[in-house]
Protein backbone atom coordinates (compact mmCIF):
# COMPACT_ATOMS: atom_id res chain seq x y z
CA UNK A 1 0.00 0.00 0.00
CA UNK A 2 1.41 3.41 -0.93
CA UNK A 3 1.15 6.45 1.31
CA UNK A 4 2.53 9.93 0.90
CA UNK A 5 2.13 13.68 0.68
CA UNK A 6 -0.80 14.97 -1.39
CA UNK A 7 -0.09 18.65 -0.70
CA UNK A 8 1.87 20.92 1.64
CA UNK A 9 1.81 24.52 2.84
CA UNK A 10 3.73 26.76 5.20
CA UNK A 11 3.37 30.11 6.91
CA UNK A 12 5.90 32.47 8.53
CA UNK A 13 4.96 35.77 10.21
CA UNK A 14 6.39 38.72 8.29
CA UNK A 15 8.16 40.45 11.17
CA UNK A 16 11.83 39.68 11.79
CA UNK A 17 14.36 40.67 14.40
CA UNK A 18 18.10 40.46 13.85
CA UNK A 19 19.95 38.29 16.35
CA UNK A 20 22.50 41.12 16.62
CA UNK A 21 19.71 43.44 17.89
CA UNK A 22 18.89 40.99 20.72
CA UNK A 23 22.58 40.52 21.55
CA UNK A 24 23.09 44.30 21.80
CA UNK A 25 20.22 44.63 24.31
CA UNK A 26 21.84 42.06 26.60
CA UNK A 27 25.34 43.42 26.10
CA UNK A 28 26.47 40.15 24.53
CA UNK A 29 29.19 39.86 21.89
CA UNK A 30 27.35 39.93 18.54
CA UNK A 31 30.05 38.08 16.59
CA UNK A 32 30.30 35.19 19.03
CA UNK A 33 26.50 34.82 19.27
CA UNK A 34 25.71 34.88 15.55
CA UNK A 35 28.84 32.88 14.71
CA UNK A 36 28.17 30.31 17.41
CA UNK A 37 24.48 29.81 16.57
CA UNK A 38 24.80 30.46 12.82
CA UNK A 39 21.46 32.25 12.95
CA UNK A 40 21.19 35.79 11.51
CA UNK A 41 17.55 36.67 12.17
CA UNK A 42 14.30 35.11 13.36
CA UNK A 43 10.59 35.55 12.72
CA UNK A 44 8.38 37.39 15.22
CA UNK A 45 4.61 36.88 15.36
CA UNK A 46 2.30 39.88 15.03
CA UNK A 47 0.29 40.87 18.14
CA UNK A 48 -2.76 39.00 16.85
CA UNK A 49 -0.93 35.85 15.72
CA UNK A 50 -0.59 32.66 17.74
CA UNK A 51 -0.18 28.94 17.09
CA UNK A 52 -3.82 28.60 16.01
CA UNK A 53 -3.69 31.40 13.41
CA UNK A 54 -0.34 30.13 12.10
CA UNK A 55 -1.72 26.55 11.89
CA UNK A 56 -4.78 27.81 9.99
CA UNK A 57 -2.73 29.84 7.47
CA UNK A 58 -0.37 26.87 6.88
CA UNK A 59 -3.32 24.49 6.42
CA UNK A 60 -5.08 26.89 4.04
CA UNK A 61 -1.90 27.12 1.95
CA UNK A 62 -1.77 23.29 1.78
CA UNK A 63 -5.42 23.08 0.74
CA UNK A 64 -5.07 25.83 -1.88
CA UNK A 65 -1.83 24.42 -3.28
CA UNK A 66 -3.33 20.98 -3.87
CA UNK A 67 -6.84 22.16 -4.73
CA UNK A 68 -8.07 19.81 -2.00
CA UNK A 69 -11.75 19.44 -1.06
CA UNK A 70 -11.49 19.96 2.74
CA UNK A 71 -14.42 17.62 3.43
CA UNK A 72 -12.13 14.73 2.37
CA UNK A 73 -9.93 15.33 5.44
CA UNK A 74 -10.80 12.71 8.08
CA UNK A 75 -8.24 13.63 10.73
CA UNK A 76 -6.30 16.70 11.87
CA UNK A 77 -3.34 16.47 14.24
CA UNK A 78 -1.72 19.74 15.30
CA UNK A 79 1.67 19.45 16.96
CA UNK A 80 2.94 22.37 19.05
CA UNK A 81 4.43 23.29 22.39
CA UNK A 82 2.60 26.61 22.38
CA UNK A 83 -1.07 25.69 21.91
CA UNK A 84 -3.09 28.81 22.83
CA UNK A 85 -5.32 26.91 25.26
CA UNK A 86 -4.15 24.47 27.94
CA UNK A 87 -7.52 22.74 27.47
CA UNK A 88 -9.32 23.16 24.10
CA UNK A 89 -7.66 21.74 21.02
CA UNK A 90 -6.06 24.04 18.43
CA UNK A 91 -7.25 21.50 15.85
CA UNK A 92 -10.91 22.38 16.47
CA UNK A 93 -10.20 25.95 15.34
CA UNK A 94 -8.25 24.69 12.31
CA UNK A 95 -11.00 22.22 11.32
CA UNK A 96 -13.66 24.93 11.28
CA UNK A 97 -11.44 27.54 9.63
CA UNK A 98 -10.54 25.27 6.70
CA UNK A 99 -14.05 23.89 6.26
CA UNK A 100 -13.17 20.31 7.25
CA UNK A 101 -15.56 20.16 10.26
CA UNK A 102 -17.61 18.43 11.56
CA UNK A 103 -17.21 14.84 10.29
CA UNK A 104 -13.62 14.14 11.29
CA UNK A 105 -11.40 13.28 14.27
CA UNK A 106 -9.12 15.94 15.80
CA UNK A 107 -6.46 15.93 18.51
CA UNK A 108 -3.52 18.10 19.47
CA UNK A 109 -0.08 16.57 19.89
CA UNK A 110 2.76 17.58 22.17
CA UNK A 111 6.30 16.30 21.84
CA UNK A 112 8.49 19.42 21.97
CA UNK A 113 9.76 20.05 18.43
CA UNK A 114 8.68 16.73 16.88
CA UNK A 115 4.93 16.81 17.60
CA UNK A 116 4.23 17.69 13.95
CA UNK A 117 6.11 14.69 12.54
CA UNK A 118 4.33 12.45 15.06
CA UNK A 119 1.14 13.83 13.45
CA UNK A 120 2.39 12.76 9.99
CA UNK A 121 2.99 9.23 11.29
CA UNK A 122 -0.49 9.05 12.84
CA UNK A 123 -2.08 10.22 9.58
CA UNK A 124 -0.05 7.60 7.70
CA UNK A 125 -1.51 4.82 9.86
CA UNK A 126 -5.11 5.98 9.44
CA UNK A 127 -4.68 6.53 5.71
CA UNK A 128 -2.86 3.22 5.08
CA UNK A 129 -5.48 1.24 6.96
CA UNK A 130 -8.16 2.85 4.80
CA UNK A 131 -9.94 4.34 7.81
CA UNK A 132 -9.72 7.89 6.40
CA UNK A 133 -9.26 9.33 2.90
CA UNK A 134 -6.91 12.21 3.77
CA UNK A 135 -5.20 13.28 7.00
CA UNK A 136 -3.77 16.71 7.87
CA UNK A 137 -0.66 16.98 10.05
CA UNK A 138 0.49 20.41 11.22
CA UNK A 139 3.54 21.60 13.11
CA UNK A 140 3.14 25.18 14.37
CA UNK A 141 4.71 27.21 17.16
CA UNK A 142 5.21 30.66 18.58
CA UNK A 143 8.29 29.62 20.51
CA UNK A 144 9.15 31.24 23.83
CA UNK A 145 12.55 31.93 25.30
CA UNK A 146 12.97 33.80 28.57
CA UNK A 147 14.43 37.31 28.14
CA UNK A 148 18.22 37.05 28.23
CA UNK A 149 18.21 33.23 27.98
CA UNK A 150 20.18 31.61 25.15
CA UNK A 151 16.87 30.39 23.66
CA UNK A 152 15.78 33.97 23.07
CA UNK A 153 18.23 34.36 20.18
CA UNK A 154 16.56 31.63 18.15
CA UNK A 155 12.95 31.04 19.42
CA UNK A 156 10.79 31.91 16.41
CA UNK A 157 7.29 31.48 14.97
CA UNK A 158 6.05 29.52 11.95
CA UNK A 159 4.04 26.58 10.73
CA UNK A 160 3.90 23.84 8.11
CA UNK A 161 1.01 21.58 7.10
CA UNK A 162 1.08 18.28 5.22
CA UNK A 163 -1.91 16.51 3.69
CA UNK A 164 -1.36 12.75 3.72
CA UNK A 165 -3.15 10.39 1.34
CA UNK A 166 -2.76 7.00 -0.34
CA UNK A 167 -4.07 7.34 -3.94
CA UNK A 168 -0.89 6.93 -6.07
CA UNK A 169 -2.34 9.29 -8.69
CA UNK A 170 -2.62 12.09 -6.13
CA UNK A 171 0.74 11.84 -4.33
CA UNK A 172 3.39 14.51 -4.86
CA UNK A 173 5.87 12.55 -2.74
CA UNK A 174 5.65 8.95 -1.66
CA UNK A 175 6.68 8.14 1.93
CA UNK A 176 8.99 5.13 1.55
CA UNK A 177 9.35 4.53 5.26
CA UNK A 178 9.54 5.99 8.76
CA UNK A 179 11.51 5.00 11.84
CA UNK A 180 11.40 6.44 15.37
CA UNK A 181 13.74 6.44 18.35
CA UNK A 182 12.44 7.53 21.78
CA UNK A 183 13.91 7.60 25.33
CA UNK A 184 13.25 9.36 28.64
CA UNK A 185 15.87 12.14 28.44
CA UNK A 186 15.27 15.35 30.45
CA UNK A 187 17.11 17.79 28.15
CA UNK A 188 14.38 20.46 27.94
CA UNK A 189 11.01 20.84 29.61
CA UNK A 190 8.30 23.23 30.74
CA UNK A 191 6.06 22.58 33.74
CA UNK A 192 2.34 23.43 33.62
CA UNK A 193 1.74 27.15 34.24
CA UNK A 194 5.35 28.20 33.69
CA UNK A 195 5.77 30.82 30.93
CA UNK A 196 9.19 29.74 29.64
CA UNK A 197 10.88 26.37 29.19
CA UNK A 198 13.92 25.20 31.15
CA UNK A 199 16.81 23.36 29.58
CA UNK A 200 19.72 21.25 30.67
CA UNK A 201 22.41 23.50 29.14
CA UNK A 202 25.17 21.38 27.58
CA UNK A 203 23.03 18.31 28.18
CA UNK A 204 20.85 19.29 25.17
CA UNK A 205 23.51 18.37 22.61
CA UNK A 206 25.18 14.96 22.68
CA UNK A 207 22.79 12.69 24.69
CA UNK A 208 19.67 14.38 23.31
CA UNK A 209 19.77 15.93 19.81
CA UNK A 210 22.69 13.96 18.35
CA UNK A 211 21.95 10.56 19.87
CA UNK A 212 18.25 10.55 18.93
CA UNK A 213 18.59 11.92 15.39
CA UNK A 214 21.51 9.61 14.64
CA UNK A 215 19.71 6.54 16.01
CA UNK A 216 16.44 7.21 14.15
CA UNK A 217 18.26 8.07 10.91
CA UNK A 218 20.50 4.96 11.05
CA UNK A 219 17.45 2.84 11.91
CA UNK A 220 15.61 3.98 8.79
CA UNK A 221 18.65 3.70 6.50
CA UNK A 222 19.14 0.11 7.71
CA UNK A 223 15.46 -0.76 7.34
CA UNK A 224 15.28 0.62 3.78
CA UNK A 225 18.77 -0.63 2.94
CA UNK A 226 19.76 2.83 1.72
CA UNK A 227 22.82 5.03 2.30
CA UNK A 228 23.11 8.85 2.44
CA UNK A 229 24.40 8.76 -1.16
CA UNK A 230 20.99 7.47 -2.32
CA UNK A 231 19.39 10.81 -1.38
CA UNK A 232 19.29 14.11 -3.25
CA UNK A 233 18.31 16.13 -0.17
CA UNK A 234 18.31 15.75 3.61
CA UNK A 235 16.75 17.86 6.33
CA UNK A 236 17.16 17.69 10.12
CA UNK A 237 15.64 19.54 13.06
CA UNK A 238 17.23 22.99 13.29
CA UNK A 239 17.51 24.46 16.82
CA UNK A 240 20.42 26.53 15.40
CA UNK A 241 22.53 26.52 12.26
CA UNK A 242 25.29 24.36 13.73
CA UNK A 243 23.57 21.19 15.00
CA UNK A 244 21.93 20.09 11.70
CA UNK A 245 25.21 20.54 9.80
CA UNK A 246 27.12 18.55 12.40
CA UNK A 247 24.62 15.68 12.60
CA UNK A 248 24.37 15.55 8.79
CA UNK A 249 28.14 15.32 8.44
CA UNK A 250 28.41 12.59 11.08
CA UNK A 251 25.77 10.52 9.25
CA UNK A 252 27.56 11.02 5.91
CA UNK A 253 25.33 13.62 4.24
CA UNK A 254 27.03 16.45 2.32
CA UNK A 255 26.40 20.18 2.60
CA UNK A 256 24.98 20.11 -0.97
CA UNK A 257 22.29 17.72 0.30
CA UNK A 258 21.33 19.74 3.38
CA UNK A 259 21.84 23.42 2.42
CA UNK A 260 18.50 23.80 0.53
CA UNK A 261 16.57 22.70 3.64
CA UNK A 262 18.42 24.91 6.16
CA UNK A 263 15.87 27.58 7.10
CA UNK A 264 16.98 28.41 10.67
CA UNK A 265 19.54 31.02 9.49
CA UNK A 266 16.80 33.37 8.30
CA UNK A 267 13.67 32.28 10.21
CA UNK A 268 15.07 31.08 13.55
CA UNK A 269 13.99 27.90 15.30
CA UNK A 270 10.30 27.38 14.56
CA UNK A 271 10.21 24.36 16.94
CA UNK A 272 7.44 21.95 15.79
CA UNK A 273 7.57 23.48 12.31
CA UNK A 274 11.37 23.45 12.00
CA UNK A 275 12.23 20.48 9.77
CA UNK A 276 8.71 20.49 8.26
CA UNK A 277 9.42 24.00 6.87
CA UNK A 278 12.83 22.73 5.75
CA UNK A 279 11.09 19.89 3.89
CA UNK A 280 8.71 22.42 2.28
CA UNK A 281 11.74 24.45 1.06
CA UNK A 282 13.08 21.26 -0.55
CA UNK A 283 9.71 20.33 -2.12
CA UNK A 284 9.68 23.87 -3.60
CA UNK A 285 12.69 22.92 -5.76
CA UNK A 286 12.81 19.09 -5.96
CA UNK A 287 12.33 17.22 -9.25
CA UNK A 288 10.44 14.01 -10.00
CA UNK A 289 12.35 10.97 -8.78
CA UNK A 290 14.37 12.92 -6.18
CA UNK A 291 14.71 11.25 -2.79
CA UNK A 292 14.55 13.27 0.43
CA UNK A 293 15.65 12.17 3.91
CA UNK A 294 14.16 13.92 6.95
CA UNK A 295 14.68 13.48 10.70
CA UNK A 296 12.93 15.52 13.36
CA UNK A 297 13.94 15.86 17.01
CA UNK A 298 11.78 16.59 20.03
CA UNK A 299 13.22 17.12 23.49
CA UNK A 300 12.21 14.68 26.13
CA UNK A 301 13.34 12.99 23.79
CA UNK A 302 12.66 11.41 20.43
CA UNK A 303 13.29 11.51 16.68
CA UNK A 304 11.19 10.50 13.67
CA UNK A 305 13.03 9.71 10.42
CA UNK A 306 11.32 9.65 7.01
CA UNK A 307 12.29 8.78 3.46
CA UNK A 308 10.41 10.48 0.59
CA UNK A 309 10.44 10.00 -3.16
CA UNK A 310 9.11 12.89 -5.27
CA UNK A 311 6.57 12.03 -7.99
CA UNK A 312 5.95 13.80 -11.30
CA UNK A 313 2.83 15.43 -9.83
CA UNK A 314 4.79 17.88 -7.66
CA UNK A 315 5.50 20.28 -10.55
CA UNK A 316 1.79 20.67 -11.21
CA UNK A 317 0.83 21.90 -7.74
CA UNK A 318 3.95 23.76 -6.63
CA UNK A 319 2.88 27.27 -7.63
CA UNK A 320 -0.55 27.05 -5.94
CA UNK A 321 0.67 28.61 -2.66
CA UNK A 322 3.56 30.81 -1.48
CA UNK A 323 6.98 29.10 -1.57
CA UNK A 324 9.38 29.30 1.36
CA UNK A 325 11.45 31.82 -0.59
CA UNK A 326 8.28 33.93 -1.13
CA UNK A 327 7.70 33.87 2.64
CA UNK A 328 11.37 34.67 3.19
CA UNK A 329 11.22 37.74 0.95
CA UNK A 330 8.07 39.13 2.63
CA UNK A 331 9.57 40.69 5.75
CA UNK A 332 9.76 43.77 7.93
CA UNK A 333 12.33 44.30 10.68
CA UNK A 334 11.37 45.28 14.23
CA UNK A 335 13.55 46.59 17.07
CA UNK A 336 13.80 44.95 20.50
CA UNK A 337 11.16 47.18 22.10
CA UNK A 338 8.56 46.29 19.45
CA UNK A 339 9.62 42.65 19.62
CA UNK A 340 9.18 42.56 23.40
CA UNK A 341 5.68 43.97 23.04
CA UNK A 342 4.84 41.40 20.37
CA UNK A 343 6.03 38.55 22.51
CA UNK A 344 4.23 39.89 25.58
CA UNK A 345 7.53 40.10 27.45
CA UNK A 346 6.52 43.56 28.61
CA UNK A 347 2.93 43.87 29.81
CA UNK A 348 1.70 47.26 28.62
CA UNK B 1 -19.20 39.78 23.46
CA UNK B 2 -20.82 36.69 24.95
CA UNK B 3 -19.45 33.20 24.24
CA UNK B 4 -22.75 31.94 22.68
CA UNK B 5 -23.05 35.02 20.48
CA UNK B 6 -19.51 34.54 19.20
CA UNK B 7 -20.02 30.80 18.67
CA UNK B 8 -23.16 31.32 16.54
CA UNK B 9 -21.14 33.51 14.15
CA UNK B 10 -18.03 31.34 13.85
CA UNK B 11 -18.62 30.26 10.24
CA UNK B 12 -19.15 33.82 8.98
CA UNK B 13 -16.20 35.14 11.02
CA UNK B 14 -13.78 32.33 10.10
CA UNK B 15 -14.76 31.77 6.48
CA UNK B 16 -16.87 34.75 5.37
CA UNK B 17 -19.89 32.54 4.83
CA UNK B 18 -22.77 34.59 3.46
CA UNK B 19 -25.59 33.85 1.05
CA UNK B 20 -26.45 34.43 -2.61
CA UNK B 21 -29.82 34.61 -4.35
CA UNK B 22 -29.83 32.38 -7.41
CA UNK B 23 -32.83 34.24 -8.86
CA UNK B 24 -31.38 37.77 -9.04
CA UNK B 25 -27.70 36.99 -8.38
CA UNK B 26 -27.38 39.30 -5.35
CA UNK B 27 -24.81 38.40 -2.63
CA UNK B 28 -25.47 38.95 1.09
CA UNK B 29 -22.99 39.40 3.93
CA UNK B 30 -23.93 38.99 6.71
CA UNK B 31 -26.08 36.16 5.36
CA UNK B 32 -29.79 36.72 4.68
CA UNK B 33 -32.28 33.90 4.53
CA UNK B 34 -34.80 35.90 2.43
CA UNK B 35 -33.90 37.91 -0.72
CA UNK B 36 -35.36 41.44 -0.41
CA UNK B 37 -35.39 41.80 -4.24
CA UNK B 38 -37.18 38.58 -5.09
CA UNK B 39 -39.12 37.96 -1.87
CA UNK B 40 -41.02 34.73 -2.35
CA UNK B 41 -39.38 33.97 -5.74
CA UNK B 42 -35.88 34.18 -4.31
CA UNK B 43 -33.70 31.10 -4.02
CA UNK B 44 -31.13 31.63 -1.29
CA UNK B 45 -27.96 29.52 -1.13
CA UNK B 46 -24.93 29.56 1.18
CA UNK B 47 -21.92 31.29 -0.39
CA UNK B 48 -18.31 31.55 0.79
CA UNK B 49 -16.85 34.96 -0.09
CA UNK B 50 -13.31 34.94 -1.51
CA UNK B 51 -12.38 37.79 0.83
CA UNK B 52 -10.73 39.93 -1.84
CA UNK B 53 -11.91 43.52 -2.05
CA UNK B 54 -11.17 47.21 -1.75
CA UNK B 55 -11.05 49.74 1.09
CA UNK B 56 -14.03 52.11 0.71
CA UNK B 57 -13.28 54.18 3.79
CA UNK B 58 -11.45 53.73 7.08
CA UNK B 59 -10.80 55.16 10.51
CA UNK B 60 -7.96 54.72 12.99
CA UNK B 61 -9.15 53.14 16.23
CA UNK B 62 -7.35 54.54 19.28
CA UNK B 63 -9.53 53.15 22.04
CA UNK B 64 -10.97 49.65 21.84
CA UNK B 65 -12.96 47.64 24.34
CA UNK B 66 -11.00 45.55 26.84
CA UNK B 67 -9.58 42.42 25.26
CA UNK B 68 -9.55 44.05 21.83
CA UNK B 69 -7.07 46.79 22.70
CA UNK B 70 -3.75 44.99 22.24
CA UNK B 71 -3.13 46.48 18.80
CA UNK B 72 -4.37 50.04 19.21
CA UNK B 73 -4.05 52.28 17.30
CA UNK B 74 -5.12 50.23 14.26
CA UNK B 75 -7.07 50.87 11.04
CA UNK B 76 -10.68 49.68 10.83
CA UNK B 77 -12.13 49.80 7.32
CA UNK B 78 -15.29 49.32 5.33
CA UNK B 79 -14.32 46.82 2.66
CA UNK B 80 -16.23 46.37 -0.55
CA UNK B 81 -15.89 42.69 -1.40
CA UNK B 82 -15.39 41.83 -5.09
CA UNK B 83 -18.79 40.09 -5.05
CA UNK B 84 -20.35 43.44 -3.96
CA UNK B 85 -21.39 43.40 -0.28
CA UNK B 86 -19.61 45.73 2.13
CA UNK B 87 -18.30 44.63 5.50
CA UNK B 88 -16.38 46.18 8.38
CA UNK B 89 -12.97 44.69 9.07
CA UNK B 90 -9.59 45.38 10.61
CA UNK B 91 -6.77 45.90 8.13
CA UNK B 92 -3.42 44.63 9.39
CA UNK B 93 -0.94 47.24 8.15
CA UNK B 94 0.75 50.43 9.33
CA UNK B 95 -1.64 53.28 10.04
CA UNK B 96 -0.01 55.42 7.34
CA UNK B 97 -0.09 52.59 4.80
CA UNK B 98 -3.88 52.23 4.54
CA UNK B 99 -5.63 54.22 1.79
CA UNK B 100 -9.02 54.45 0.14
CA UNK B 101 -9.08 52.15 -2.87
CA UNK B 102 -6.37 49.82 -1.49
CA UNK B 103 -6.79 46.17 -2.54
CA UNK B 104 -7.01 43.71 0.36
CA UNK B 105 -7.12 39.95 0.92
CA UNK B 106 -8.25 37.93 3.95
CA UNK B 107 -6.10 36.55 6.77
CA UNK B 108 -6.95 34.49 9.86
CA UNK B 109 -6.08 36.34 13.07
CA UNK B 110 -6.96 36.77 16.74
CA UNK B 111 -9.73 39.35 17.09
CA UNK B 112 -9.45 39.62 20.86
CA UNK B 113 -9.82 37.73 24.10
CA UNK B 114 -11.83 37.77 27.31
CA UNK B 115 -8.85 38.46 29.58
CA UNK B 116 -6.08 35.97 30.34
CA UNK B 117 -8.48 33.24 31.50
CA UNK B 118 -11.33 33.74 29.00
CA UNK B 119 -12.06 32.61 25.48
CA UNK B 120 -9.93 33.74 22.53
CA UNK B 121 -11.86 35.15 19.58
CA UNK B 122 -10.53 34.33 16.12
CA UNK B 123 -11.71 35.49 12.74
CA UNK B 124 -11.00 37.21 9.45
CA UNK B 125 -8.99 40.39 9.11
CA UNK B 126 -7.52 41.87 5.94
CA UNK B 127 -4.00 42.55 4.71
CA UNK B 128 -2.84 44.55 1.68
CA UNK B 129 -3.21 42.29 -1.40
ZN1 LIG C 1 -33.03 37.65 -5.36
Amino acid sequence: MTVGIVSYGAYIPRYRIKVSEIAKVWGADVQSITGGLRVQEKSVPDLDEDTATIAVESARNAINRGGIDPSRIGAIYTGSESHPYAVKPTGTIVADAIGAAPNLTVADFEFACKAGTAGIQTCMGLVESGRIDLGLAIGADVAQGAPGDALEYTAAAGGAAYIIGRDPDQLVAEIEGTFSFTTDTPDFWRREGMPYPEHGGRFTGEPAYFKHITSAARGLLTELNTTPADYDYAVFHQPNGKFPRRVAASLGFTSEQIDPGIVVTTFGNTYSASCMIGLAAILDIAAAGDRIFMTSFGSGAGSDAFSFRVTDRLDGIRSGAPSISDLLAEKEYVDYATYARHKGKIRL
Amino acid sequence: MSVPRFWRHISSRYNLIGTRCNTCGEYYFPPRTMCPNCRRDGSIEEYQFKGYGEVVTYTIIHTASEGFDMQTPYPLAIIQLDEDPRMTGQVVCDNDEIAIGMRVKPIFRKLGEDGAAGIIYYGTKFIPA
